[in-house]
């Protein structure tokens, strides 16, 4: 019998699940028996599946053996900063003096972690420049939500309530849209330019006294610094606006430029990106806010101050625009952030983003002359490659990044920005070796010569995974989202 | 404290970090096939004047230190376990089983992206599906996501999904439900032209045009809910029930999908997530099937190959920021699967009968807590109704004052309800909670009340 991934068991839990099996052992009542509620308030049901431990295990190690992940594989995912998840920070955020603490102990009794909460802020307020930080939203959305909400509440403690558009690049990512939606803000989207830059003409054009924030992605999606940024900025506040610079792409920029210096007014941070906590697999993130001095008023609550007494406490801020979510934040995020900054120091910083950058030219420089650029210029942290010649002979960027997958290497981030035709965006991190750089360079060049000898190897990939192609048609029209007994 | 970052010999050769392998020579041969002579060359888009800035950061710690810090962080923080806990209102104590820590902290699962590109994440989806499964099964409903950031921001984004499904724009909320609920709901309707109004609970009338009327089971004060009434009221002007519940209260109370609610939401850190200061959490949103289309966030969907094979893939995507930006059901895009995983895990490990247990322990031992509490001198159960594993305790002087003298004695007491009820106090009793604490905690009640 084969062992290979495709031959494992799939079978669901309720599908494994053996009357009277159980995997944990429930101690018995202490206390003398209380009457129970009446019957009609109680459930006779309940169909949850019953395994024994082993089978337990065997069973979800097998599920993450079916994943590509950053531990076992090449991740160039653009846009996502795939970085090195150190080990360390998994083991300080599992110390029982913070994976068990309530949040809503007395402040006494949870120094530590008010003290940790404080630091991360003034780490965060140092690399962005942007003193005011608020470590609440628990994912980049909820960043750029708050974000968003400061802003609004800022305009309206202003009396010019009207400043309701926000201005978006073509090239941005779907959440500034979506998060400028939910905020109440009309989108005005601008127009990149032929570099794949913000058009500054359209921008002026399109700023006026509705203006409330401008969203710039910075590297932009195309993994370009804007040149004429200090201008973009100054357009922005000239009609009065605010600039919010989506942080996602920030790590091309620790140690090398403050946004706060560039003018910007509002960025959030995906601390799941650039500082390294783990995605897992589609979150927890978390997403903390950084403002100018004269917003930080305006932050969600709570954040964490000292106060003279050499206490730490939470605050809520004067003009706070409310809780976004349950407690403080995505506290076993940030308590990794704070150790991997600590374990980065300043140079350490720096260099990650001069190695990001590095590693990111050395793929584009390897890989230019098979595949078309989407801008043909040095790129800062990532290179966002068009498959367009590709397609021309009969293989898309979707091919292409299935079959990069049959070679053990994650799939570029396809067909973003949505400007660029087939677009694949490779952003290789600094924390990947040239040999792994090469290896990569390798297959993608060899995959371009398959399109020519056998282009039925991309057009079926990948052949070697737990299943091939999915039909994700199917699974739309029809949606079958749970388990269930089949009849 | 260390003073540089890391050349690993005098000649400044190696790597600059042990997370950053380019050594010098592999930067000059890099920097030679990019052909450039320096890296600046690479970055001269920046401003000139604002390059390298100074950064008032530390220099890198090594990891034995830094392991000396956190430790000694992480130590001063009073933790339960060490004190007896007695604190709820939103976070919960209860038993983790070892098992479900091993597999939740498997590389492949922690460091993996979300699932993109299917072929290549079917461990990442399988799971979801597993939690979409649980999910479903635990609160008798049809659909679920894949995971909301919290119970708080589900609870929320319940209302916008109501109103969506409903074209309406009032958002009614019962008076019982928790300020800290109706707070995030506020910050996410605030901009949107919606309206919330808050319901009286004892004459229960849905306002008229109300998209939804949303409850809390148990409530602020730990009481179960008229599910019943409530449900019957949002349907007698056509609005939506939506139901927010505590997961750990359906091993043994009916399921809102049996009374009739049509999103129920939920705080999931009780299925096996550690309390963590408050996050990472997952909120579950489950739904009918008919407003599936209306639904925030993630969903994983059953399919097959072109072999034939089952397989599993995000679905309805329509729905969501990457491709309907300004007209997405929600801007959610990174969530919580790391901690849905937990909560799949936990509630697979303890089972069809170890959820009812835990349920039935959590309810015993609370119950004995406020049996004993209620014969005090000085302190009463002020609140009528049947309770789960909270309940609120009238004190005979302020909870703060309660709870200092309460830590004294290694107690962290309730949670401070004084808002609500005058010297009010939310005791929660877990299954974690022994005989031998909880009788402290009446001995130290005692105690603190009649120093009044």
């Amino acid at each position: 019998m084969s062992s290979g991934p495709a031959a494992r068991d799939r079978r669901l839990l309720m599908e494994r699940s053996v009357p009277g099996r159980f995997a944990v052992a429930i101690p018995e009542s202490d206390v003398p028996p209380a009457e129970l509620p009446e019957s009609s308030l109680l459930r006779d049901d309940l169909d949850l599946p019953e395994v024994a431990q082993l089978d337990l295990v065997r069973y979800f190690t097998l599920l993450s053996q079916l994943n590509f992940s950053i531990d076992t594989n090449f991740y160039p995912l653009g846009s996502c900063t795939m970085k090195y998840n150190p080990k360390l920070n998994d083991e300080a955020a599992a110390l029982p003096g913070f994976s068990q603490i309530h949040p809503a102990q007395p402040f006494e009794t949870v120094q530590g972690a008010l003290r940790l909460m404080y630091e991360l802020q003034q780490m965060l307020g140092e690399v962005t420049g942007l003193p005011g930080v608020g470590l609440a939203p628990l994912a980049g959305a909820q960043g750029e939500y708050a974000g968003l909400l400061i802003a609004r509440a800022w305009f309206d403690s202003a009396g010019k309530s009207e400043r309701t558009v926000a201005l978006i690049p073509d090239s941005a990512h779907g959440t500034n849209p979506a998060s400028a939606a939910m905020a109440g803000l009309e989108v005005v989207t601008v127009p990149s330019n032929d570099q794949g830059n913000v058009d500054l003409e359209a921008l002026r054009a399109a700023c006026d006294e509705r203006t409330a924030v401008f969203m710039l992605t910075i590297p932009s999606t195309l993994g370009l610094f804007n040149p004429n940024i200090l201008d973009i900025t100054e357009a922005v506040h000239e009609a009065g606006g605010l600039v919010y610079a989506d942080g996602a792409n920030l790590n091309a920029l620790l140690g090398l430029v403050k946004l706060g210096d560039l003018g910007f007014d509002i960025c959030h941070s995906n601390l799941h990106k650039t500082f390294s906590t783990p995605h897992g697999g589609g979150g927890p993130g978390a997403g903390p806010v950084m403002v100018a001095k004269e917003l930080a008023s305006f932050l969600p609550a709570p954040v964490a101050a000292l106060g003279d007494d050499g206490l730490y406490r939470f605050e809520r801020p004067e003009n706070a625009i409310g809780k976004i979510n349950g407690f403080h934040g995505s506290f076993s995020i940030l308590v990794r952030a704070w150790t991997y900054m600590r374990s980065m120091g300043r140079n350490g910083l720096r260099e990650a983003a001069r190695n990001a950058i590095i590693n990111a030219n050395y793929v584009q420089a390897k890989l230019r002359d098979r595949f078309d650029l989407a801008a043909d210029r040095h790129c800062m942290h990532e290179t966002v490659l068009s498959a367009r010649r590709q397609k021309a002979r009969g293989a898309s960027a979707l091919d292409i990044a299935k079959r990069l997958l049959d070679y053990g290497v994650h799939a570029p981030t396809m067909y973003f920005p949505l400007i660029v035709d087939e677009a694949l965006m490779v952003e290789p991190t600094e924390t990947e070796s040239k040999e792994t750089l090469d290896r990569f360079i390798r297959i993608m060049r060899q995959i371009d010569e398959e399109i020519d000898q056998d282009p039925a190897l991309l057009h079926e990939a990948p052949h070697d995974l737990p299943n091939t192609r999915l039909d994700e048609t199917t699974a739309a029209r029809r949606p079958y989202l749970r388990w269930q007994q089949e009849t | 404290m260390p003073t540089t970052v890391t050349p690993n010999g005098p000649d400044d050769s190696g790597s600059p970090h042990p997370f950053i392998p380019n050594t010098s020579a592999d930067r000059a041969a890099m920097l030679d096939a990019i052909g450039v002579s320096r890296f600046e060359e690479l970055v001269h888009d920046i401003p000139a004047a604002h390059v390298y800035p100074e950064l008032r950061l530390t220099d890198n710690t090594p990891e034995p230190a830094l392991t000396a810090e956190l430790s000694a962080l992480a130590n001063s923080n009073a933790t339960p376990g060490e004190y007896a806990c007695f604190l709820g209102a939103g976070a919960y104590r209860h038993f983790i089983p070892a098992v479900v820590r091993a597999i939740a902290s498997r590389g492949e699962f922690v460091t993996a992206y979300t699932p993109y590109q299917p072929e290549a994440s079917q461990g990442t989806l399988q799971v979801g599906f597993e939690f979409q499964t649980a999910v479903c099964q635990l609160t008798g409903m049809e659909v679920s996501n894949a995971g909301m950031y919290d119970g708080p921001t589900a609870f929320a984004e319940a209302a916008l999904m109501a109103c969506r499904v409903t074209r309406r724009r009032t958002v009614a909320v019962l008076d019982t439900v928790d300020e800290r609920l109706v707070e995030v709901l506020d910050a996410y309707v605030r901009y949107q032209g919606l309206e919330v109004q808050v319901v009286d609970s004892s004459s229960l009338r849905t306002p008229d045009g109300a998209a939804c009327l949303m409850a809390q089971s148990p409530n602020v004060y730990g009481v179960i809910e008229n599910m019943q009434s409530f449900i019957e009221s949002a349907h007698s002007v056509n609005a939506l029930a939506v139901a927010h519940v505590n997961p750990t209260s359906l091993g043994m109370f009916k399921s809102p999908g049996e009374w009739g609610a049509d999103i129920v939401t939920a705080e999931g850190q009780p299925l096996g997530v550690p309390m963590s200061f408050g996050g990472s959490y997952v909120g579950l949103l489950a739904c009918r099937q008919a407003h599936v289309r209306q639904m925030p966030g993630r969903v994983i969907g059953r399919t097959t190959d072109t072999r034939g094979r089952r397989g599993y893939a995000l679905t309805l995507q329509t729905r969501e920021q990457h491709i309907r930006r300004e007209r997405a059901t929600s801007n959610i895009c990174t969530s919580t699967q790391l901690i849905a995983l937990m909560a799949t895990t936990y509630v697979a490990a303890m089972g069809k009968n170890g959820i009812r247990r835990i349920a039935e322990l959590c309810y015993q031992k609370a119950h004995y807590a406020a049996n004993r509490i209620a014969r005090l001198p000085g302190y009463s159960l002020p609140v009528e109704g049947t309770f789960f594993h909270e309940f609120a305790v009238q004190c005979p002087r302020p909870p703060a004052e309660i709870n200092r003298a309460l830590l004294e004695r290694k107690i962290i007491g309730g949670y401070d309800l004084s808002r609500r009820i005058p010297n009010g106090m939310l005791v929660c009793v877990t299954e974690m909670n022994s005989r031998q604490e909880i009788d402290s905690l009446v001995e130290a009640l005692e105690d603190a009340g009649g120093r009044a």
